[in-house]
């Protein structure tokens, strides 16, 4: 019998807690995500979003007079990443949404402006392109949970899969809720991100049903739920040592990676942190509860004698 | 016990350390700015790159090397500002001889050529790294149709006018026209004639009491037809039009039905190029008719005389023109801007096909002493909500921006003048020259990203990679000690093999790519801590150190194997339904995978094996 170095952890003690902590945060995160919504940016939404540089600092509230004396009073103008810099988006407007109005919002700011702007980025995203996006994400993130449901149930057991695919359901609607309670903005990289988090939980999900599996075929004196004990003090440490280097890379993204990937690295730290509690607490339990057992995970020829006793 | 590996397996894995060692080193020697000399036609030779290595000398333009690279010149510099000096003295001296030449600024991977003679070549960095513009263009395909239509309907008209065959009306609609008959009888006879001429379209017979109509529009086949030769020539323009903008190493490519995606490396001037590339202007030259008192009868009435239509002038006043075109912008080959010698203001010199010319011949002789008009021609789109669906409108601008009296036959080549500034002249002769798209397009989706931003995107990512592995390695030698340090050895490994094999396949690296090789770091780390976590376990369990490294390996070796095949499948479904950037990040991941997998199991165990598997040994450092 293996002796964990977290001295056999009680785990599944907690699974009560563990229930109610994760059916308020999904509570939480659904009654967001309906309430307030996501605050989804242009990708999905069309629109358009115009980050300049100037020499030096400058005041926005000139730049939005000139702006609305042109009839672009609706425009959101704020600094970004420092004063000098300045990020002004538009709101996704049927009449007008156009490339060149671009073209238009930089030709106002050169001509208001004293000394050389530097145009740093222009995102335009027609409305329909942002619909197909929305679409398409949406889509892939269903693809990849049918996808895995099924290698699960046909590598380990039915209940597994369901227990998986609960999991990263979990984890992909606390991520959301966490982005629509803080307002952050939700763009293609935070999907690309959400789509990581899928990877990374399973990853997790994996090897911990991988454990219970070989421990359910190894053990024969042990009720499931001391086996799935006995599987998660065992992994435990590999889980959270693989999450400790993960979140060291991603904090420093989060940090030094810019402007750019902020909101990336943000929505993995996330699903990582959420990830890493669901592959413990709600794949397992899920299984637990639909009430895997050994009998279920006998390799019918190889081991004859375990048939003995389901 | 023992734990050895054949001499076989450490010969394999040097052999891919040096591979990946070979392909990974081009992407650190950085790139130079650099100057792209290319001829649209003819190839450019040693004679040509001595004439361009003599405009340096003299100009004292201090430059670092200058080579024929395939079917151009390719002039390296030690600073961008030589590169942007350069490229304007050489487009000044070339253009002065030949404007078929095109000059682009260009970053030239610096990779030696001993590398480059493996094929060694560093990764293409993405948009969102060198700067740059993409967009996403998708053609109006009902204007390409509805334009098809209308000339089809012209030709409808002269062949029945030759065949003699009597008609009321023709008319057009965006997707059928329809002849008018007044009889029953002649309207058959004539659907005879037709159909054996006309053999793409499709024919509908209708009438009501005192009118029979044949309606005629294009087969399945046909339309498809239509379709694709629409998205073809318009991709072909623009890449004309690319070409004319002096871009290194652009991107022009279908996507799906309607779509074209434009990726312009380095383009400075994202307004002039948006403007060019989506430019649907184009020339039509007509004859006037009637006289001034006309022009202003029918813009009172609003009615214009049969067989011609009413335009405005520059200057605001009514004119009115013949329907019939005597040539139009397609039948142009050549133009070039300049300044008229008589009246000082911008000109366009014309050149035009032996079509054109013949017919712009036979209709001048016939018409000297009568004024013809050279009539601006663009499309323009607006959008609009209607019960809740967006449509898009098109609306077309027309406007005449000369008349002038015909004083003698023209033919093959003439000016026109007319247009407001240099500026205007310049442009309208450079959608000339590359062809008028066949139907008009319009930017759905722009990413620009300016030059400085693009370096601090570089730097950033770079950093943030360092940063990130390091702490990594830190961690792993102070928690597993030597087999710590082991697994950083693969980790570096797994680093250097990944950007190889992103480099072997000349992939793109984006920003996204660059968080796909940080988080695949950071993950890659797993099977080592699997393997190691387990070894520690059969240790505790009382298995000797041999057996615990033998068993470790062996049984980690499933739930890796289990864990990244998922993963793995993760990555396919985001490749498959993913766009540009989220492909980006799923390439790098499924490689990372399988780079991990090498390193971390294969890797890790030969130089285990190494150290500890030959000799009797109490414990491990782990």
């Amino acid at each position: 019998m293996a002796i964990s170095r977290f001295n056999n952890l009680d785990f599944m003690a907690w699974r009560r807690l563990a229930l109610i902590l994760s059916i308020t945060l999904l509570l939480v995160s659904i009654v967001s995500l309906v309430t307030l919504k996501l605050n989804v940016g242009i990708d999905f939404t069309g629109g358009s979003i115009i980050e300049v540089g100037y020499q030096q600092a400058v005041e926005l509230e000139p730049i939005r007079q000139a702006l609305e004396a042109d009839g672009f009073g609706d425009a959101i103008v704020q600094h970004f990443g420092s004063a000098s810099e300045v990020l002004i988006r538009l709101v996704p407007d049927a009449e007008k949404d156009k490339a060149e109005l671009s073209s238009q919002i930089i030709g106002l700011l050169k001509a208001a402006s004293e000394t050389d702007i530097d145009v740093r980025r222009v995102d335009f995203v027609g409305p329909q392109v942002g619909e197909e996006l929305t679409e398409d994400g949406g889509l892939a993130v269903l693809y990849a949970l049918i996808a895995i449901l099924v290698y699960v149930a046909f590598r380990f057991e039915y209940r597994f899969s369901l227990g998986a695919v609960a999991a990263l359901i979990h984890d992909v609607v606390i991520t959301l809720g966490v982005f629509s309670i803080l307002q952050l903005n939700f763009d293609l990289s935070v999907l690309a991100a959400i789509l990581a988090v899928i990877g990374y939980s399973l990853n997790d999900t994996i090897v911990v049903f991988d454990r219970v599996r070989e421990n359910f075929r190894k053990i024969r004196k042990k009720t499931s739920r001391e086996i799935v004990n006995q599987s998660i003090n065992q992994t435990i440490s590999r889980t959270l040592m693989t999450s400790f280097t993960t979140l060291l890379v991603l904090l420093s993204l989060f940090f030094l990676g810019g402007e750019a990937i902020h909101a990336f690295a943000t929505a993995l730290i996330i699903g990582v942190v959420v990830g890493t509690y669901s592959s413990i607490y709600v794949a397992t339990t899920t299984a637990l509860a639909l009430g895997i057992s050994r009998s279920d995970l006998l390799l019918p020829d190889k081991e004859g004698e375990d048939m003995a006793r389901p | 016990m023992v734990n050895r590996y054949a001499p076989w397996r450490y010969i394999l894995l040097i052999l891919i350390i040096a591979v990946g060692v070979v392909y990974a080193t081009p992407n650190l020697y950085g790139e130079d700015p650099a100057v792209q000399i290319t001829h649209r036609v003819n190839l450019v030779d040693e004679a040509e790159l001595g004439n361009i290595r003599n405009l340096l000398e003299t100009e004292n333009i201090d430059y670092r090397s200058i080579e024929l690279d395939g079917n151009n010149v390719l002039v390296r510099f030690p600073s961008e500002e030589a590169q942007l000096k350069a490229a304007a003295q050489i487009r000044d001296a070339l253009h002065a001889s030949d404007r078929r030449y095109s000059i682009a600024l260009n970053l030239a991977p610096a990779t030696p050529d001993w590398l480059t003679a493996l094929n060694a070549l560093p990764m293409y960095l993405g948009l969102d790294l060198r700067g740059g513009v993409h967009f996403l263009m998708e053609v109006d395909m009902e204007s390409a149709i509805e334009k098809s239509m209308q000339r089809t309907a012209d030709e409808l008209r002269s062949f029945m006018r030759e065949e003699k065959i009597r008609y009321r009306s023709v008319q057009t609609d965006k997707r059928k026209i329809s002849v008018r008959f007044t009889s029953a009888a002649e309207r058959d006879a004539a659907r005879l004639l037709l159909e054996d001429e006309y053999r793409d379209f499709e024919f509908a017979d209708s009438n009501d009491d005192l009118n029979w109509f044949i309606e005629i529009s294009f087969n399945p086949t046909a339309l498809e037809e239509e379709r694709r030769a629409a998205i073809e020539q318009n991709i072909s323009t623009l890449k004309n039009r690319v070409n004319e903008l002096g871009v290194a190493e652009p991107v022009i490519q279908r996507q799906g039905e309607e779509r074209v995606v434009v990726q312009l490396p380095g383009v400075q001037d994202t307004v002039r190029a948006k403007e060019i590339l989506g430019a649907t202007a184009t020339l039509e030259f007509r004859l006037v008719h009637g006289s001034f008192a006309e022009w202003n009868a029918a813009q009172a009435s609003g009615k214009a005389p049969i067989g011609t239509r009413l335009y405005t002038q520059s200057n605001g006043d009514p004119v009115l023109l013949k329907r019939s075109v005597i040539v139009t912008g397609d039948q142009i080959v050549g133009a070039a801007s300049g300044i008229d010698q008589q009246s000082g203001s911008p000109d366009v010199t014309i050149t035009m096909n032996a079509n054109g010319a013949d017919r712009m011949a036979r209709v001048t002789r016939d018409n000297i002493g009568k004024p013809m008009a050279v009539v601006f021609i663009e499309d323009k789109f607006e959008f609009r909500e209607e019960n809740g669906v967006r449509q898009r409108i098109r609306t077309t601008e027309s406007q005449v921006i000369n008349v002038a009296t015909i004083r003698d036959q023209l033919s093959k080549r003439f000016h026109i003048t007319g247009l407001d500034s240099t500026r205007e002249a310049r442009d309208l002769a450079l959608l000339l020259r590359a062809g008028a798209l066949r139907a008009p397009m319009v930017i759905v989706e722009e990413r620009t990203v300016g030059p400085s931003l693009g370096q601090e995107n570089i730097d950033r990512g770079f950093l943030s990679v360092v940063v990130g592995f390091v702490l990594v390695l830190l961690f792993m030698s102070v928690y597993y000690k030597v087999f710590g340090l082991v697994a950083n050895l693969a980790l570096t490994l797994n680093l250097v093999l990944m950007v190889a094999i992103l480099s072997i396949f000349q992939a793109t690296l984006t920003l996204p790519g660059i968080a796909g090789i940080v988080l695949t770091v950071g993950m890659a780390v797993d099977a080592n801590v699997l393997i190691f976590e387990r070894i520690r376990e059969e240790i505790r369990i009382g298995n000797t150190p041999q057996a615990a490294i033998y068993v470790g390996y062996e049984k980690a070796f499933g739930t890796i194997a289990d864990a990244n095949i998922t993963t793995f499948i993760a990555a396919i479904v985001l490749f498959g339904f993913g766009t540009g950037p989220i492909q980006g990040f799923a390439v790098t991941l499924m490689i990372g995978i399988v780079s991990s997998m090498f390193t971390a199991i294969f890797g890790t165990r030969a130089v285990i094996n190494l150290i500890y598997g030959r000799k009797q040994i109490s414990r491990l450092a782990i």
